[in-house]
């Protein structure tokens, strides 16, 4: 069986971002970045399914510009097999990624699609379910415990109220969560290894997409602060403040 | 301008989430039509059609929508929603599973997660966890939208007299199939409904020590949460985290015990009214967006809390 595994470049989780001063983006120059968390979990569920001798091929794709191939070497040095990467110019609205996906899952034939459920920089989480309305596939989102059993995948997903089980005809598309698995750090050995596996590159016009623009980003501002209160030196008081001055009690 | 707006519920009661859905899609057109879609939910349909601001409910009661699985619910959401100028349903794991797939058929993109509704055609939402603000103008004749439900207040569940109108187009995938689920049962409110929550983090220590935040909760009407460092450590389940991969609460009262305040904690909580922090590290990070803070060992301040309540 072939997974697809789709990652995206974003900024590092550990670096806080900050707002440009003339509120038209963020300020991303000479900032960290790294492989979405999320699409990180996707790429070791796909490999740990290889080492379980589930799959026999991991492919991994990334759309964007040319740096973002920085981010499919890591998922290769992690244990995929072949890299694609779509060249953009920018990075294309969530529907465009979805279109030049399904053209990669028509070209490739994948029996699964594992992707991250969102990505940390636009939080739009609709990636994954629009390629699998695009491709007419049953979907996994939110998952937290993935197995392939002959034709289908069972896959527990972290719904608001606990946990839903759904049964997928493959092919199928799961989007993973954060406590599917804790992703392994690439060994020296893998990432030089890596650098010698196949990435060739495609464009839109090759796949025969054109990318659209759908919305259009007005302006980016800060979110309001929250100045820090006061501090209260006994529970007294502190019940004394909840009723009398916030009055929440 | 009609809003077709999607009913989150489990076939017998209708979801709070739906009336802040509701208040959003008001502020977007003026005529608000609710969909049910789900199997035995006549219940859910009475509710719905006295929701104040709702003129038209729509109802698909059929063994196809029982669980509301993303590929039935996108293909009947896309035939009904294409007379509509938008599409809004709760930013719940119900309506992030299928809205995207019904953006997507529609061939238009979906605006997430809004916060505020800026005109009918541009909204902001937050991006990078909550650090930063977008407002995104939609160009689509069709607007595709999840609402935050904290965001916006409740639609009065009194008022409406809408009419009814049932729907038989029965879409049955059969390539997806619900299998089982488990869904923690309490009398206490839901999270994302409460309007107080009472949290712990990895201070708790333990399973069990969360009994002492549950004694609190029972007197104030509260719903009980956690930090996932408290759900890593394995304290409590999953669906209790609060942040930004959990659930986000805004109540009217947040109290943090024992939570050093990760931002990832700050992105699920900071819009709450008034937050109450109790931690025995003062530098904790909690403390620099607590209204209250209280510098104490919580097992000698939550007992004392609770007595005093």
């Amino acid at each position: 069986m072939k997974i697809l595994v789709t990652v995206k470049r974003v900024i590092d989780y550990n670096v806080k971002v900050r707002v440009k001063s003339d509120n038209t983006n963020v300020d991303l120059a000479n900032v960290k970045m790294a492989l979405n968390p999320f699409c990180e979990i996707a790429v070791e569920e796909a490999v740990r399914l290889k080492e379980a001798g589930t799959a026999s091929e991991v492919v991994v794709v990334s759309v964007g510009p040319k740096a973002c191939q920085e981010q499919i070497r890591t998922a290769l040095a992690l244990g995929a097999d072949r890299g694609i990467q779509i060249e953009t110019e920018d990075m294309p609205e969530s529907l465009n990624v979805a279109k030049l996906l399904a053209k990669v899952v028509a070209e490739e034939q994948p029996d699964l699609v594992i992707m991250g459920k969102q990505a940390i920089d636009s939080d739009n989480n609709q990636t994954g379910q629009m390629l699998a309305a695009l491709t007419d596939m049953p979907q996994g989102t939110f998952a937290y415990k993935v197995n392939v059993e002959g034709e289908k995948a069972v896959v527990t997903c972290e719904v608001d109220g606990g946990l839903q089980t759904v049964a997928l005809k493959l092919p199928a598309i799961v989007t993973t969560d954060l406590r599917l698995n804790e992703p392994r750090y690439a060994a020296l050995p893998n990432i030089m290894k890596a650098k010698r596996k196949p990435l060739p590159v495609k464009t839109p016009e090759e796949l025969g997409v054109e990318l659209k623009e759908h919305t259009k980003l007005l302006k980016v501002t800060p979110p309001a602060e929250r100045s820090g209160g006061i501090k209260v030196f006994s529970v007294d008081e502190l019940v004394e403040k909840l009723k009398n001055e916030a009055k929440v009690l | 301008m009609t809003i077709l707006v999607i009913a989150e519920h489990d076939n017998s009661t209708l979801k709070g989430a739906t009336l802040n859905t509701v208040t959003a899609a008001s502020q977007m057109g003026d005529e608000i039509h609710l969909l049910v879609a789900g199997y035995n939910c006549a219940s859910v349909t009475e509710a719905a059609a006295s929701v104040a601001g709702v003129s038209k409910v729509l109802v698909a009661d059929n063994a196809a929508y029982e669980h509301q699985l993303a590929e039935n619910m996108g293909k009947l959401v896309t035939e009904l929603g294409k007379g509509y100028s938008h599409i809004v349903a709760p930013a719940t794991t119900t309506g992030k599973n299928f809205m995207p797939r019904v953006a997507a058929l529609l061939d238009v993109a979906q605006i997430s997660d809004i916060i505020t509704v800026e005109s009918e055609n541009s909204f902001q939402r937050p991006i990078y966890a909550g650090n930063a603000i977008a407002t995104v103008e939609s160009l689509d004749a069709i607007k595709v939208i999840t609402v935050r439900g904290t965001a916006f207040e409740p639609a009065s569940v009194e008022g409406g007299s809408a009419s009814v109108e049932s729907i038989s187009n029965i879409h049955n995938d059969e390539t997806s199939s619900f299998i089982s689920a488990e869904i923690a049962e309490s009398d206490r409110p839901e999270l994302t409904a409460a309007k107080v929550v009472i949290s712990g983090g990895r201070g708790m220590g333990n399973g069990e020590n969360f009994a002492m935040l549950e004694n609190i909760a029972d007197k104030l009407g509260a719903a009980v949460g956690a930090s996932r460092a408290a759900v890593d450590a394995g304290f409590v389940p999953n669906d209790m985290q609060v942040g930004q991969t959990g659930k986000i609460v805004a109540p009217e009262l947040y109290i943090a015990v024992g939570i050093s305040g990760a931002i990832q904690h700050l992105a699920g909580m900071k819009d709450s009214k008034v937050i109450v922090a109790i931690n025995k590290d003062e530098e904790a990070p909690i403390f620099s967006v607590a209204d209250y803070g209280l510098v104490a060992d919580l097992f000698d301040a939550v007992p004392e809390l609770e007595q005093k309540l």
